[in-house]
Formats: C-alpha cells, structure tokens, sequence
C-alpha cells in the first residue's frame, strides 16, 4: 500500500526525495499519513481537489481489494 | 546514458555520430551547439571541429505509460498497455487479467487513473495533451450502455411527462446522451450543478 501510494505520487512532484508516507494503525483503520515538499503541496490536491480525490479513489480502491481495516489518507506538507 | 558530447568535421557530422552512440534518431533529441567549429584554410590550416551536445529526449507518452504500469502493477494487476498518439489526444488502452480492479465502479477508478496519467503526460511535454484511458474496451461499452439509458428514461420521460434528473457523470459521459437525445423533439436535456457533481436532467419539452 504504502508502495503504490509512493509509485503515484513521486511522478507528480518535482521533488521525488521529499516524498514521505507515515503510517498509523489504529484499531478500526489506518491513517496514512503522506507528506510531499512544500512546493509541492499544490501539485498533489490539485484544482479544487482534483488530483488528491484521484490519488485517493485510487488507493481507496486497491485498499478496498486487499486491506481488512478501513484505509484514509491525508496529505500535509 | 542519456546524453553524449561529441565532435566531429561539421555539425551535422558531430551529431550523426552521436544519434549511432545514443542509438536513436534526430526525432528523439534535443541537440545543443557548443562550437560549430571552422572549416579553415584548404580544411587544413586553422580547422576547429564542431561539438555537439546532444540529449535524449523525454518521451511523455512512454513516461506516462510506464507510470501506468507501474501503479497497475503496485494494484495487483498485470496488464499490458497499448499507447497511441493522435494530434494532442493520446489513447492508452489497457487490457489483462482482473481489469475490473483498474476500471472500479462505473469507471470511477479508470478515471482517476486517467486524471493521474494526464498530469504525468503533461509534466514532461511543452504541448498540452489529453490522456485518454480504457480498458478491455469498457468505453465503447460503457457508451452503448449510455445510449440505451438515455432512450429508456427519454420514454419515461414523455409517458409520465415529468422530468428526471441522471446521477453526476463526467462530462463526456454527459455529452454521450446529450447527442443522443439530441435528435428527440420531444425532450430537452441540459446539466446543472457543478463539477463534480454535475448531472444532467432530462425533460418533457
């Protein structure tokens, strides 16, 4: 999961090495917890949202197919 | 490697010369002069050969195509992925074993895919492109399906003479059925809302 979060998101940015994806497992889902370089925040949410609701429909999708616990993701800087 | 320097009697024959050690031809560089040297007297006395800097360049569709299998595969689905240019559209078709993972509910999945490999596409190209995505064919089915809804809820529309709203769709799923019900005099069709929650409404005219 966190791979495929990553294999979507370092092709979008412009800092790569920046690219950092914490994960937080809590009882009834996991949080992960993606944070890109400060230049790059726009580029990952994206017009009104735009990109960050692909990159999520996307993750939640695979989440959906192989992970137990509900799966969200939140971007920060 | 992805660039070479070399030299050569003219520019033309540096660059030559470098296309045979790249491997490639002249529509896949980018070719930067640093001397174009000097013929000189009788080409003996007083000669500089020309040097060349010569860059491979980025092909966004293969780059936008390799990210599509990269995230396909990172999604448990192997798939094999078919690229296609047409003026500023390029077509990306993809097919393999459990496709309907990529495709998702109505397509939701498949075009957020596309939204992602649009931005990957337009990252390393100077002319904007629009990414197109299907796959095992679930556009071309997905419009004849919309045709048949549109014809159905059309005479729903015209026996019950009440108007009926579609649930949101993306805007050239909309525009399938604004053409097809474009010849029906008896219903009109508009949208209304804003993306992305968008739909369209069919009424009795």
């Amino acid at each position: 999961m966190k791979q495929l979060i990553e294999t979507i998101v370092k092709p979008l940015v412009e800092h790569p090495e920046d690219v950092q994806i914490d994960v937080i497992e809590e009882r009834n889902h996991i949080t992960y917890k993606l944070s890109v370089h400060k230049n790059d925040v726009g580029k990952v949410i994206g017009k009104q949202g735009r990109v960050a609701k692909a990159i999520r429909t996307v993750v939640y999708a695979h989440a959906q197919a192989t992970e137990q616990k509900k799966v969200y993701l939140k971007i920060s800087e | 490697m992805n660039q070479v320097t070399t030299t050569g009697q003219t520019v033309d024959k540096a660059i030559e010369s470098a296309l045979k050690e790249l491997n490639t031809t002249r529509d896949y560089v980018e070719v930067k002069i640093i001397d174009e040297g000097k013929k000189g007297v009788f080409g003996i006395f007083g000669s500089r050969p020309a040097i060349v800097k010569v860059m491979l360049k980025i092909d966004p569709v293969e780059e936008a195509k390799q990210f599509l299998k990269d995230v396909c595969r990172q999604m448990d689905v192997d798939v094999t992925i078919h690229a296609e240019r047409d003026g500023k559209r390029v077509f990306f078709s993809l097919s393999g074993e459990n496709i309907g993972n990529i495709i998702g509910k109505r397509g939701k999945t498949l075009n957020a895919l596309q939204t992602l490999t649009q931005i990957v596409l337009n990252h390393h190209s100077s002319q904007f492109l629009i990414a197109i995505l299907d796959a095992e064919n679930y556009r071309k089915r997905r419009e004849e399906s919309l045709i048949q809804l549109a014809n159905h809820l059309a005479r729903k529309v015209i026996r019950e003479g009440k108007q009926i709203s579609l649930e949101p769709m993306p805007s050239y799923e909309r525009k399938i059925i604004h053409s097809a019900l474009a010849n029906e005099d008896r219903v009109t069709t508009y949208s209304v809302g804003t993306e992305p929650n968008r739909h369209l409404v069919i009424a009795p005219k």
